[in-house]
C-alpha cells in the first residue's frame, strides 16, 4: 500500500488538468463575449471590465427572445408528452406480458441507436403536405415536436422499463389482490416511487431537445418566429462572425445558459441518466 | 444492452400464467408516435432511395441505381473515410485516454470527485452549435490556440486551423475528443470503484505490477463501461452533423465532408432527394452494423 500523498497529489493534478481542458473552450468564449467590439481581442485576453453590451446586442439582433420562446415551447412539450407516454410503455413492458411484447420491445429499442438524421428527408416532404390530411406543418412547432416525441419515447421506454422491472413483484401483486386495477397499481403504487426515474428521464430529454439542431434547420428554417435558439445562433453566427466575433460569442453563451442552469441544479439527474442509462441494460 | 440475451429465456419475472393484453393499452400511444414519426420515416427514406427525384416533379423509379452511383462516388467514399478517421478521435482516443487516466488514478476515494465530475461532464451537455462557436474561436487566426503557439515559440505552426486543407479534419476530430473524453473518464472512474478491492489485493499478493494489474483486474472489470463508451462514441462520430455544419460545412473543398453533411447537401441544396435518401440509408446501415458488431464482441458469454 504505497498510495501515499504523492500518489494522491498525482491524482488531483491529473483530474485538475483535464478539468481545465474540459472547461477552457467554454471559458474562452465567455471571455470573448465580455469584450466590446472595439477591443482588439486576441488569444487569452481576460476582459478588463465587465461589458455586457455584446449580450444586449446579440439578444436583439439575433432574435433570441423568439428563439428562446420556441425552444422552450418545443422542449417542454416534448418532455411532458414523452414522459407520460414512456411511463405507459415502460409500465407495460416492465410488468406485464402480452401478445407480441417480445417483438415490439426490440423494435422500439432500435430507436435508441438509430440515426434520426436518416429521417429528416421524408419528414420534410411529409410535413409539407401531410398524407390524407393535406396540412402543411413545415415551419410550425408541430414539425419539431412530433418527431422528437417519437425519438424520446424510444429512450424513455428503455429507461422506464428498467425502473418498473426493478420494483419488487410482491408490491404489485399485493395491490392486485386488494383489487386494484392495472391503472390503480400504476397511479397509486408505482408512480410515487417512479418520480426520481421520471425526473432523470425528463432532464435528459429536455436537454437533448433544447440542443437539437438538424430538425430545426430542415423543418422550421423558413419561419423566423418558429426558429429555435440553436438555429438562431447558427444563422446569427453565419451572418455576424466576420463582423463582430464578440457578439457571436455572446449569443453562444446565451444559448448555452439555460442548459447550464439546469445542469447546475439537476446535475445529479444528468450524470445518473448518462451513466445509469448506459450501464443498466 | 449487454446481458439481455442471458436473461431473455427465463421469462422476465412474471407471475406464472398471467398474460395481460391490457398491456397494449399502455404501449399503443407511445408506439404510435414512434412508428409514425421515427421508424416510419426511416423506412420511407429507404423507399425514397429507390427513386430519382428532385423533390418537385414526379419521382422516377430507378431501382438500385442510386446505390451503384454511391459505390462509385468519390465524395461519398471520402465522407465515409472521414467518418472512420473521426471514429479514432471520437471513440478510440477518448476511451484510451480515459482508461489510461483511470489506471493512473489511485483507487483511494477521491475527495471532491463530484466537482471534477461536474466539470469533466460539461462538454456533454452543451449544444453542438455552441461548441462549434467556441472552437471556431479557439482555432481562429487570432484565437487562443495560435496565440499559445506563438508564446511557446512554435509560431511557424500558426494557421487558421479550420480553413486548412490538411488540418481541418484533425481539428474537427479534436473537438470530438474534447466532447467525449470527460464522459469516458467519469464512466470508468465510477466503474473502477465497483471492482471488488479483493481482486486488487490478490493481484498484488501474486506480485503483479501496475501494468499487469491493469490488464488482469481493471480492464476486465470495466468491460461493460468500455463497451458502452465505444458504442455511444462511435455512433456519435458517425452521426456528426451539428459541429461540422457550424464550423467548416464540409470544407475547405470536401476535406471535412461526412455522410450526414453530404446527405443534407444532396437533399436540400442539390435537389437530389433520391440519392440523399440512399446516403441516409447507407449511414443508418453502417451504424447498425457497427453497433451490432460491438455488442456481439462485448456479449461473450464466458464471464460473469
Amino acid at each position: 500500500m504505497t498510495a501515499g500523498r504523492l500518489d494522491r497529489l498525482g491524482t488531483y493534478v491529473v483530474l485538475g488538468a483535464f478539468s481545465v481542458l474540459a472547461i477552457y473552450p467554454v471559458l474562452s468564449i465567455l471571455f470573448l463575449a465580455l469584450h466590446k467590439k472595439t477591443d482588439l481581442v486576441t488569444g487569452f485576453a481576460l476582459p478588463t471590465h465587465l461589458d455586457l453590451s455584446s449580450f444586449k446586442a446579440a439578444w436583439t439582433e439575433g432574435h433570441f427572445a423568439t428563439g428562446f420562446k420556441s425552444s422552450f415551447i418545443v422542449a417542454a412539450t416534448v418532455t411532458a408528452v414523452s414522459a407520460v407516454l414512456s411511463v405507459g410503455t415502460g409500465y407495460a413492458f416492465g410488468t406485464m406480458r402480452f401478445v407480441g411484447d417480445r417483438v415490439v420491445f426490440p423494435i422500439i429499442l432500435l430507436g435508441i441507436i438509430f440515426p434520426y438524421e436518416a429521417t429528416v428527408i421524408p419528414l420534410y416532404y411529409d410535413f409539407q403536405n401531410v398524407p390524407l390530411l393535406h396540412w402543411n406543418l413545415l415551419n410550425t412547432y408541430w414539425a419539431l415536436i412530433l418527431p422528437q416525441i417519437g425519438q424520446s419515447v424510444a429512450f424513455g421506454t428503455f429507461w422506464m422499463r428498467a425502473f418498473f422491472k426493478s420494483v419488487p413483484r410482491s408490491l404489485i401483486e399485493a395491490a392486485r389482490i386488494d383489487g386494484a386495477t392495472s391503472f390503480g397499481v400504476l397511479w397509486r403504487v408505482l408512480l410515487p416511487q417512479a418520480m426520481p426515474a421520471v425526473m432523470t428521464m425528463s432532464v435528459l430529454v429536455f436537454v437533448y431537445t433544447w440542443n437539437e439542431f438538424l430538425l430545426a434547420l430542415v423543418l422550421v428554417s423558413g419561419s423566423q418566429s418558429h426558429q429555435t435558439a440553436p438555429l438562431g445562433l447558427s444563422f446569427f453566427a453565419g451572418a455576424a462572425r466576420a463582423g463582430d466575433p464578440t457578439k457571436v460569442a455572446a449569443a453562444a453563451v446565451l444559448v448555452a445558459l439555460p442548459i447550464l442552469f439546469v445542469y447546475l441544479f439537476l446535475q445529479r439527474h444528468f450524470v445518473r441518466g448518462m451513466l445509469g442509462g448506459a450501464i443498466k441494460e | 444492452m449487454v446481458s439481455r440475451r442471458r436473461r431473455g429465456k427465463r421469462g422476465r419475472g412474471h407471475a406464472p400464467g398471467d398474460p395481460r393484453n391490457i398491456g397494449w393499452l399502455y404501449v399503443l400511444p407511445g408506439l404510435l408516435f414512434y412508428l409514425l414519426f421515427t421508424l416510419g420515416p426511416l423506412l420511407h427514406t429507404v423507399y425514397y432511395s429507390l427513386f430519382s427525384w428532385d423533390g418537385l416533379t414526379a419521382k422516377t423509379w430507378v431501382g438500385l441505381a442510386n446505390y451503384s452511383e454511391a459505390v462509385h462516388d468519390s465524395v461519398l467514399r471520402a465522407a465515409f473515410l472521414h467518418s472512420a478517421i473521426l471514429i479514432v478521435f471520437y471513440a478510440v482516443l477518448p476511451v484510451s485516454v480515459g482508461l489510461l487516466l483511470t489506471a493512473a488514478l489511485t483507487r483511494t476515494a477521491i475527495r471532491g470527485f463530484r466537482f471534477f465530475r461536474t466539470t469533466l461532464f460539461l462538454p456533454q451537455l452543451i449544444a453542438g452549435v455552441v461548441i462549434a462557436q467556441a472552437w471556431s474561436w479557439v482555432y481562429d487566426a487570432q484565437g487562443p490556440l495560435n496565440r499559445f503557439l506563438q508564446l511557446v515559440g512554435l509560431g511557424s505552426l500558426v494557421r487558421p486551423w479550420l480553413g486548412d486543407f490538411t488540418w481541418a479534419l484533425p481539428s474537427i476530430g479534436v473537438i470530438g475528443t474534447w466532447v467525449t473524453f470527460g464522459l469516458c473518464m467519469v464512466l470508468f472512474v465510477a466503474g473502477v470503484q465497483k471492482i471488488p478491492i479483493e481482486l486488487y489485493d490478490a493481484a498484488r499478493v501474486d506480485g503483479a505490477g501496475a501494468v499487469r494489474e491493469f490488464f488482469a483486474v481493471t480492464l476486465p472489470g470495466l468491460r461493460n463501461e468500455v463497451l458502452v463508451a465505444f458504442v455511444l462514441t462511435t455512433i456519435n462520430a458517425l452521426r456528426n452533423f451539428d459541429i461540422i455544419y457550424n464550423t467548416t460545412a464540409g470544407g475547405p473543398g470536401n476535406t471535412t465532408i461526412v455522410p450526414s453533411m453530404y446527405m443534407y447537401q444532396n437533399a436540400f441544396l442539390f435537389n437530389r432527394v433520391g440519392y440523399a435518401a440512399a446516403i441516409a440509408t447507407l449511414l443508418a446501415l453502417a451504424i447498425f452494423i457497427l453497433a451490432a458488431i460491438m455488442l456481439r464482441i462485448g456479449d461473450r458469454p464466458e464471464d460473469r
